[in-house]
């Protein structure tokens, strides 16, 4: 969706960059960004550093920057639902209540989008900075802590030590069990359909009430 | 020995550390790794110097060897060790995370494309950017 806004807002000044987050970098990425065909830039983070630096637990999470690159939206969920819990396991079809859900949320969010490009800090999603702070998540100790733990996990991963880092991934979990990155990257490691398998679903349901994506307060 | 060390974003293999009591490390290294100089002021890098407090002074240094584990410490920086690997691991204080998010100014990075060709954030700067994460995961 993001090169169609592209093509569309890209005359106006208006650019997505797309990070993936994958440890197996090119391997794992090349597949979906060949299948899009961007032409906006789609770059890969191995070591998960935009996560880090802008405290994205998830995917896709975005942040707004302005032309004098100042954050006028901190990390949120962009353009997404809940509406895949919803699916049907079996088939993964999604019920038509959800689905339409999830298109009026996408629909939004790129209208917001579309409201910053053309009146920029007019725009009333373009947030002030008191609002902007305010909605700003940032990393606790034991985020960070987590952080250095995943990372030290990856690293004995790429050095070909996958059991030994195994200890490391479960304490970046413990830490910041609210960081589906941390916990969907780890099972990838260990085996790329495992992201999307039992595991995850049973994590999906543990959140009980609790959203998956939490949604913008505002869009 | 020789140790893996991760820091930040640098990462350097086999240094020669003493691993007992924290990491020990010559004033090369400790620059190499971690960008700091022990001065007179303390430990700096660039314009910002943590004084050496005196009361742990041998904690921190001793003949021509500094404790990069102590001054991490003294920073806020977490640090988890593997030992069986020899790896340690050097994480960003949350302290100056926090700082660096509650400016605003959105912190830049340097990333590839498929194809190996490095991009920055500020190279877009003129722009409004919508900094968008997926994985294939």
């Amino acid at each position: 969706m993001w090169q169609a806004l592209y093509t569309e807002l890209g005359p106006k000044g208006f650019v997505p960059i797309a990070i993936a987050f994958d440890s197996a970098g090119n391997a794992a990425a090349e597949p979906w960004i060949k299948a899009a065909n961007p032409t906006y830039p789609c770059l890969i983070d191995r070591r998960h550093i935009v996560a880090e630096l802008y405290d994205m637990i998830n995917v896709p999470n975005a942040c707004w920057i302005d032309e004098r690159g100042k954050i006028v939206r901190p990390t949120e969920a962009a353009g997404t639902s809940d509406a895949f819990r919803k699916m049907d396991r079996t088939n993964f079809s999604i019920p038509p209540d959800a689905l339409a859900d999830l298109q009026a949320k996408r629909a939004a969010y790129l209208n917001a989008i579309r409201d910053w490009v053309d009146k920029g800090s007019a725009s009333k999603f373009a947030l002030n900075e008191q609002d902007a702070i305010r909605r700003m998540h940032t990393p606790s100790d034991d985020h960070v802590r987590a952080a250095a733990n995943f990372r030290l996990g990856e690293y004995l991963v790429e050095n070909g030590h996958k059991e030994a880092a195994q200890k490391y991934f479960e304490e970046a979990k413990r830490l910041r069990p609210e960081s589906w990155n941390y916990k969907r990257q780890a099972w990838a490691l260990d085996d790329p359909m495992k992201a999307g398998g039992p595991e995850f679903w049973a994590a999906v349901d543990a959140l009980g009430e609790k959203k998956y994506y939490p949604p913008p307060e505002d869009i | 020995m020789a140790v893996d060390i991760i820091y930040g974003e640098n990462v350097s293999r086999g240094v020669k550390a003493d691993a007992k009591n924290g990491l020990w490390l010559s004033a090369n290294d400790l620059a190499g790794v971690s960008g700091f100089t022990r001065k007179p002021e303390g430990f700096c890098k660039g314009d910002l110097c943590y004084p050496v407090p005196l009361a742990h002074k041998d904690d921190f240094e001793r003949t021509e060897r500094y404790n990069l584990a102590a001054l991490a410490e003294l920073i806020g920086q977490p640090i988890v060790a593997d030992e069986t690997h020899q790896v340690w691991c050097f994480g960003e204080a949350s302290e100056s995370r926090t700082r660096a998010l509650t400016s605003l100014e959105a912190p830049d990075f340097a990333l590839p494309d498929l194809d190996g060709r490095m991009h920055s954030l500020t190279e877009h700067r003129g722009k409004k950017v919508l900094l968008v994460s997926w994985a294939s995961w």
